[in-house]
């Protein structure tokens, strides 16, 4: 099992190789660059060769390429051309932000998505399980900003029921201290606030619901169609042969191994969350990883776009990894080595 | 109605003219139709026909086991102990299953599950039943078990998986899930049929000495009746839905009476007679069971056919008209289904006697003979 984990580990190197050269291409084929993002469009020639001879541009591109590989090598991610601040302390600062986004909307899939799949098998062919798949098939279509912006006026502007933008009320909190950004963890764990802990949750629904629907309903059709091809398996028919009850049944026996599917969907939808998630943080201001590569491909700023996309890259495959031997944990029939 | 001689206490099982039926998309499957029979504590009963004459249905059907909602009894009684199991509430017959009624299915390599371990898959059947057992107690009595159904390294099988083990050592595993509390009656729902042929027979042998050791009563379920002949005491032949013949073990095979069983004696090969007699396949198909038709089910593929029964369905009957009808235990007289049953040299011959021609062929001819002189008159 080690050795399986440290060969996957292993195979990072040739992913990232790839990945870092394919976007260094990528993004110097775009038109434009830092500088004019920077000094406007009505600035004289001078400048912009003064500019960019300071960030490196003029350089050919494989030299600027091999710059910066080393000094990726070196630990170094290099510096956002826009702020000049350090890409890695960027990332590390915004990064909580998604964690806690991605794990809410997750949980919102999983809470409701599984059961909801479940419910729909049982009932094949039921008025419910017709609604269920009308429900799962319009959360798939429903554009995110659309839902963003429907749950924002229903139950921010309309009801006043939740907060809308940011992660927190810095009228009431002020989080400067611990300064980890996993504000739930800090509420709850190291100031033990109650009211404070259930601000930033309530901060939290709105933005989960969002971002949480495209997957729920995802999750709701794999765990119907896996549910509905086990309970045809012998092996259910075997568990009902034995007396069991039907609750016993149904989760040491249906939902055990349709599991198997439903967590290779659950990781490949937590990999793509955590590339941070542009339009909802958008339109609820909340300062996560997907603005801020948004935001520095608007600005064409290239070291932020390529550190950034490969931290996420290397995280995607860090989940996936997760996945994989969570699968050996739920199919014993699956051994690495 | 039959009448039966023996006192009710000596019948485990009775099941009294079951019908069950499936609706599917070309209409309502008659699966299995109207069928009585009985069978005595510690007996070991065959059910034998070809695929889709009803047999697993009626086991699956004694188990309130069919699968939902496709599959509906549509009449009858299964007395189990004294009580009607299709009047029980849904909770009271699931405490029944597995407890005093247990099913060995037909392909070990699907029937357990792959992601658990051998031991969670029987020790919970165990605790299923008897919420008071311990962990301790369960694990011990899953360990009993496994030796005694003569699984190898026991301890060590029960903390592995099925796919680690082969299909003869899965049957095994099933079987002792099915003895893990002492039931009364053990269905054995072609526990042979997946397995390699060398494997069959311990198979077998197991499944006879473990009824013999815990008192159980087996109804073995198969196609092959070469599988029932050492085991059983007693052999129903099921054809299309209904019994066809009934009669010991001995009894059938020494002097089968329905065409239906000759046929099913001449298509199994037979080392012991010496003799290179081809293997007679029996003509045609099972009938499409959507259809009520009039008659004898079997008629159309029947070289014993007569006009009689292309119309009128043949009760089941005692063969020994006169003598007293016992349908149950090793005393069971030997009942027919068929208005012109084989004798015992036609029986041996695999035909009928010369003379007799099928009224399948005589319509036939008829046929052939109306067309033939439709078109002599054609110009």
């Amino acid at each position: 099992m080690l050795k399986y984990i440290v060969r996957r580990l292993l195979l990072l190197i040739p992913i990232l190789f790839g990945l870092s050269l394919f976007i260094i291409v990528f993004v110097h084929a775009l038109p434009g660059d830092p500088c004019s993002s920077i000094l406007g469009e009505h600035t004289s020639p001078d400048r912009l060769a003064a500019c960019r001879h300071g960030l490196g541009l003029d350089k050919p591109l494989y030299q600027q390429y091999f710059d910066y590989m080393n000094g990726l090598i070196h630990g170094n991610f290099g510096i956002s051309a826009t702020n000049r601040v350090s890409v890695l302390d960027s990332f590390v600062a915004r990064f909580p932000a998604t964690v806690e986004l991605s794990l809410a909307a997750m949980l919102v899939a999983i809470g409701i998505g599984v059961p909801l799949g479940v419910a729909a098998a049982k009932r094949q062919g039921s008025v419910f399980d017709n609604f269920a798949t009308v429900a799962s098939l319009i959360g798939i279509s429903i554009p995110i900003f659309f839902l963003g912006l429907l749950l924002a006026y229903v139950f921010g502007v309309w009801l006043h029921w939740l907060p809308t933008l940011g992660r927190v009320n810095h009228r009431l909190y002020d989080f400067t201290g611990a300064g980890t950004n996993f504000l739930l963890w800090e509420s709850l764990v190291i100031n033990r606030n109650i009211p404070e802990f259930l601000d930033v949750v309530s901060h939290l629904i709105l933005p989960a619901i969002a971002l949480g629907t495209i997957p729920l309903a995802v999750v709701a059709r794999i765990t119907r169609s896996a549910v509905l091809e086990v309970l045809n398996e012998d092996y259910v028919r075997t568990a009902r042969a034995k007396g069991l009850t039907n609750r016993r049944i149904d989760s040491r026996h249906v939902l055990r191994n349709a599991m198997l599917p439903i967590a290779t969907i659950i990781g490949l939808q937590t990999g793509l969350l955590l590339g941070g998630a542009v339009l909802t943080e958008t339109i609820f201001s909340w300062g996560g990883v997907g603005s801020w590569l948004f935001q520095a491909a608007v600005d064409k700023d290239f070291v932020v776009i390529q550190s950034g996309t490969l931290i996420l890259a290397t995280l995607f495959v860090l989940v996936n990894l997760t996945v994989d031997i969570s699968y050996a944990y739920l199919n014993p029939r699956i051994r690495y080595s | 109605m039959m009448t039966f001689d023996e006192p009710a206490a000596e019948r485990l099982l009775s099941v009294e003219d079951l019908s069950v039926e499936f609706s599917s998309s070309s209409g309502r499957v008659h699966a299995v139709n109207r069928i009585t029979f009985e069978l005595a504590p510690h007996e070991t009963l065959g059910i034998v026909g070809e695929s889709g004459c009803g047999k697993s249905v009626t086991s699956l059907a004694i188990m309130g086991l069919l699968p939902k909602p496709a599959g509906r009894i549509a009449g009858g009684q299964v007395i189990f102990d004294g009580t009607n199991l299709l009047t029980l509430k849904p909770d009271e017959m699931r405490d029944l299953r597995g407890r005093d009624l247990a099913m060995v299915f037909q392909d070990p390599m699907t029937s357990l599950n792959p992601v658990i371990t051998i031991e969670e898959q029987l020790v919970e059947v165990i605790r299923a039943h008897d919420s008071k057992v311990t962990k301790a107690a369960a694990h011990q009595r899953a360990l009993d078990l496994l030796e005694l159904v003569g699984i190898p390294n026991p301890k060590e099988r029960l903390r592995g998986y099925a796919h680690q083990l082969s299909g003869g050592m899965r049957q095994r595993v099933m079987i002792a899930i099915a003895l893990a509390l002492n039931p009364k009656l053990i269905i054995a729902d072609e526990p042979t049929t997946a397995l390699d042929v060398t494997i069959q027979a311990q198979i077998l042998e197991l499944i006879q000495r473990v009824a013999n050791e815990s008192g159980a009563a087996v109804m073995l379920i198969t196609h092959d009746l070469g599988v029932v002949a050492g085991m059983t005491q007693r052999i129903q032949v099921m054809y299309a839905g209904r019994i066809v013949e009934t009669a010991t073990t001995r009894e059938l095979f020494a002097h089968p009476r329905h065409p239906y069983t000759v046929g099913l004696l001449r298509s199994i090969p037979r080392l012991d007679l010496g003799d290179d007699r081809a293997l007679i396949p029996i003509d045609g198909l099972p009938p499409d069971m959507t259809r009520e038709r009039a008659g004898c089910p079997f008629a159309p593929r029947c070289a014993w056919a007569t006009e009689r029964c292309l119309v009128e369905d043949p009760e089941l009957v005692s063969v020994t008209a006169g003598q007293r009808t016992v349908s149950s235990g090793p005393g069971a007289t030997h009942r027919v289904a068929c208005w012109n049953p084989a004798t015992d040299d036609e029986a041996a011959q695999g035909v009928p006697a010369s003379g007799h021609v099928s009224a399948i062929t005589a319509a036939t001819d008829a046929r052939v003979a109306a067309a033939a002189a439709i078109l002599a008159d054609l110009p």
